[in-house]
């Protein structure tokens, strides 16, 4: 892993949080994973129904630092609504992506991740905590 | 989304991914979608009224709606109003959990038992909400 400086901006991740599907569910748990253990000191999550309400803050914060959509289909409503806001967009994951690479896990719970949820969300976190690593070479 | 020919009643969680309160929301209305009043409620997700989902829009402008947020900012309440019109009834968790005498409550990732037993409360609250717009439903 490359060297990480808490000195950074914050790297804002946004899941799409979708209610409907595993995959929403999943988008939620990795960004979890990210802003509370991988690379917690350099990363934040926001709340998207905040910034779809317009709230002005969270415009701000999507505004003056980089951001990481999660996208669990593909509406990609998380990456949509940080580009309407305005949003300084560095990344955007998509769970299916992570599907794609692990073809033998079928997560199946919505409400709660099953085991294969608990491990697509392992999976994918470890690729978001790898463009947080690349997006601060960048800086 | 579901078939809606029939009586339905959508719920529109925040879902707030800040706070406990927001996975409370979320895990109190998937209980109601997915076991308390399954056949009577659809769900929509909150984002999609602004990235473009029409079907969406128009379902929670011609259905009757319950917006259940994690705190005050209340932000399904103000976009559900915003693009498609008056929630049928609208829950804050937190003025709910100010009334239950809830223990502290747990990290927002897992939910814990005790915290678990504030989300059933609050899911049982959406599901007489849901009685109530069906029983005035015209």
């Amino acid at each position: 892993m490359k060297s990480i400086s808490s000195q950074h901006k914050k790297i804002i991740v946004i899941p799409c949080s979708g209610i409907g599907k595993a995959f929403g569910s999943i988008s939620r748990d990795a960004t979890y994973e990210v802003v509370e253990n991988l690379r917690k000191d350099v990363t934040q999550t926001l709340c998207l129904a905040l910034l779809v309400s317009g709230d002005q803050e969270s415009l701000q914060l999507v505004r003056n630092n980089q951001v990481i959509t999660v996208d669990g289909c593909p509406l990609q409503c998380a990456e949509k609504n940080v580009k309407l806001a305005g949003g300084n967009l560095a990344g955007s994951l998509r769970v299916v992506d992570a599907y794609k690479e692990n073809r033998q896990l079928k997560p199946r719970g919505v409400t709660f991740l099953d085991n294969d949820g608990q491990q697509m969300a392992l999976a994918l976190a470890g690729k978001i905590a790898n463009k947080v690593d690349d997006l601060l070479v960048e800086q | 989304m579901t078939e809606t020919s029939e009586k339905k009643v959508g719920i529109i969680s925040c879902s707030g991914e800040e706070c406990v309160e927001g996975t409370i929301s979320r895990v109190a209305a998937r209980l109601v979608l997915g076991k308390l009043r399954s056949n009577e409620t659809v769900t929509i997700c909150l984002p999609l009224f602004l990235a473009g989902g029409r079907e969406e829009r128009e379902f929670a402008r011609d259905y009757p709606t319950i917006t259940v947020d994690g705190c005050d900012k209340m932000c399904a309440k103000v976009s559900t109003e915003r693009y498609s019109g008056k929630p049928a009834s609208s829950i804050v968790v937190t003025n709910l959990t100010k009334n239950l005498q809830c223990p502290k409550l747990s990290a927002r990732r897992k939910l814990d038992n005790e915290t678990m037993t504030v989300t059933r409360k609050v899911a049982d609250r959406i599901a007489e909400e849901v009685d109530e717009v069906l029983r005035h439903w015209v």
